[in-house]
């Protein structure tokens, strides 16, 4: 009996190991930690960064693990973030933890909605849907009186965090909050990601139709999965507005939904920092070539993009372990080329 | 006898290709039943019919009585049909543990469980290793299942449809592209059945048809042709004026 019985505890450790801290990991967060002491007058940029992450992250749930590809996920995004603003404005909910509740349910309402024209199709369909999504509800903001247009969501007051914690100039407060629920967050999907949901999602991602035939409801997590995305992604943009105590037309930009999926390609889908890395990555890139050369900065983020879908055929450890593949997958779709298929690793 | 999964006149066009014609299958249930035809018959289309990833032009399809053509491919799959498919469907990314885990615990219903770690819950990982050993998957249930041998990655397409404890059970080719050596390991598994689980075998080496079946039905050109005891199927002169050509190739 003995016997019989400890591979199944082995196995079972197995496959709970998935879940199990890293040593990267518990760096990775004291290291964010440590930054809010060691680089005080870093935390308005660092607040951004944290922010941006958390959109990443809300990506990454949907490409990384159901493979779920979007450019339009600044249409979530930017919904938080004039909610965020609008109920803040007319005083609905004054207290930020409260609001952010409110704004990444009310994303989550337009993601469940809208997640329903992402099923129908493939990539392309999807790359499309998520698209038109995310140019109809900028042309909306737009015209609408209340969201201000293209003068932005102005006069908002944001009250203290709990009535007792109020924004600051220098982006302290901001930047601790940022963080605190960039990292509540993150352990909540690193939660979902490890469970048998996750673990259904990475079956959709590999084989939706095997996935079906062995029973996985395939559209219903598709959809689950589709509004988590867009509650964090809601949740990231009434962040930004209220750290900056602005909502502008910009937070339902195009270029915002090709920025958060270039920043997880910097830093690799479907292990949950990739987000966050890519995210340092590159508002760092941005700050030094920016200043090395002030016009053509988007030359050289061009540029990264290109060698890291070229090289990064060559796994680079502990990264994910299927990053090559997700770039080179996602650029063919992007580029509409096959010739970066070629490699003998696509028989992996 | 007892008819567990029933087809009523189902057709099925792709543009101008009938594929499927009018065909009326009845399976009795502890049937080991195979289909058999030559290719492009038709088999694996009434197969996607069967699970529903295809939808019928016309026609219904009974499983137990009840009408299950508007049902998806999950749905039939809760209540009771499994599939294998021709060309290996797999998780490539996901052990075979993970991959067998995730068939169990769907079949359970926790397979929606977001705040729970999968592997938590011993009942199923105990059902899997159950399965892992009778598929002789234990010294690779860890890797990748892409970088299995092909003769594991049959063995696993074969066992995550029994995960899934089918009433009925379709094979498509179970055995094809497998090693001769390596067959026996799909073979006994299937034999290993429990006699209650029905079996609809699509198969074109003929050996393991007359071995396996108790019942044939023939298909040639998407129609239902012959169907009888495999003795009575080998004397019809029609089925070997159909088979003889290709009999004479495999020959």
């Amino acid at each position: 009996m003995l016997v019989a019985h400890a591979p199944v505890h082995e196995a079972a450790a197995r496959l709970r190991a998935r879940a199990r801290w890293r040593p990267f990991e518990i760096a990775f967060w004291l290291a964010a930690l440590a930054s809010y002491f060691l680089m005080p007058s870093w935390h308005l940029i660092l607040a951004e960064v944290a922010i941006l992450g958390l959109f990443a992250l809300s990506l990454d749930l949907l490409l990384g693990y159901a493979g779920v590809v979007s450019l339009g996920h600044a249409a979530f995004f930017g919904f938080g973030a004039y909610v965020a603003g609008l109920i803040a404005k007319y005083g609905i909910v004054t207290e930020p933890v409260l609001a952010l509740v409110v704004s990444g349910i009310a994303a989550a309402v337009v993601g469940f909605i809208t997640s329903f024209l992402v099923l129908r199709g493939a990539d392309l369909t999807r790359l499309m849907v998520t698209l038109g999504v995310a140019l109809v509800l900028r042309e909306i903001a737009n015209r609408l009186a209340i969201t201000g247009g293209a003068d932005g969501l102005q006069g908002i007051t944001i009250g203290p965090i709990f009535g007792m914690f109020p924004f600051d100039i220098a982006g302290h407060t901001a930047y601790v909050y940022s963080l605190a629920v960039l990292f509540l967050l993150f352990l909540l999907a690193r939660r979902i990601v490890n469970s048998p949901f996750g673990l259904s999602l990475r079956s959709i991602k590999g084989n939706p139709l095997r996935a079906a035939a062995i029973g996985v409801p395939v559209n219903r997590r598709l959809v689950a999965i589709y509004t988590i995305g867009a509650a964090y992604a809601g949740v990231a943009g009434a962040l930004l507005t209220q750290t900056t105590q602005f909502a502008s037309l910009s937070v339902l930009d195009f270029e915002r939904s090709a920025d958060v999926l270039l920043i997880l390609i910097i830093g690799g889908p479907g292990y949950l920092y990739g987000g966050l890395i890519g995210a340092i990555l590159f508002k760092l890139m941005q700050d030094w070539l920016a200043n090395l050369t002030p016009q053509y900065w988007m030359f050289w983020i061009g540029l990264v993009l290109v060698l890291i879908v070229v090289v990064g055929r060559e796994r680079v450890s502990g990264w994910s372990l299927d990053f090559a593949a997700a770039v080179r997958g996602l650029a063919r779709r992007l580029v509409g080329s096959r010739t970066l298929a070629s490699s003998p690793q696509d028989r992996r | 006898m007892t008819t567990v999964l029933e087809t009523v006149g189902l057709k099925k066009r792709f543009g101008g290709i009938t594929a499927a014609n009018d065909v009326s299958l009845r399976v009795e249930k502890g049937a080991r039943h195979a289909l058999i035809g030559p290719n492009g018959a038709g088999k694996t289309t009434v197969v996607n019919l069967l699970t529903g990833v295809l939808r019928p032009t016309a026609g219904r399809i009974l499983l137990e009585g009840r009408d299950i053509t508007a049902l998806d491919v999950h749905e039939r799959v809760r209540l009771g049909i499994a599939r294998t498919f021709q060309i290996n469907q797999l998780f490539s990314d996901l052990t075979p543990l993970e991959s067998l885990g995730l068939a169990v615990s769907e079949r359970l219903g926790s397979g929606r469980d977001w705040w729970r770690l999968a592997g938590s819950k011993s009942g199923i990982v105990e059902e899997v290793m159950e399965l892992i050993e009778r598929f002789h998957l234990v010294d690779v249930m860890y890797e990748r299942t892409a970088v299995l041998p092909y003769g594991k990655q049959r063995l696993l397409e074969v066992a995550l449809a029994i995960a899934c404890r089918p009433h009925v059970l379709l094979l498509d080719e179970p055995a094809a592209g497998v090693p001769e050596t390596e067959r026996h390991e799909i073979l006994s598994a299937v034999a290993a059945l429990p006699a209650d689980v029905t079996v609809l075998l699509i198969e074109h080496d003929m050996d393991l048809v007359f071995s396996f079946a108790d019942r044939i039905s023939v298909m040639v050109n998407g129609a239902l042709f012959v169907e009888g005891a495999p003795a009575e199927v080998a004397r019809d002169p029609r089925v070997k004026a159909v088979y003889l050509g290709e009999e004479a190739v495999h020959a």
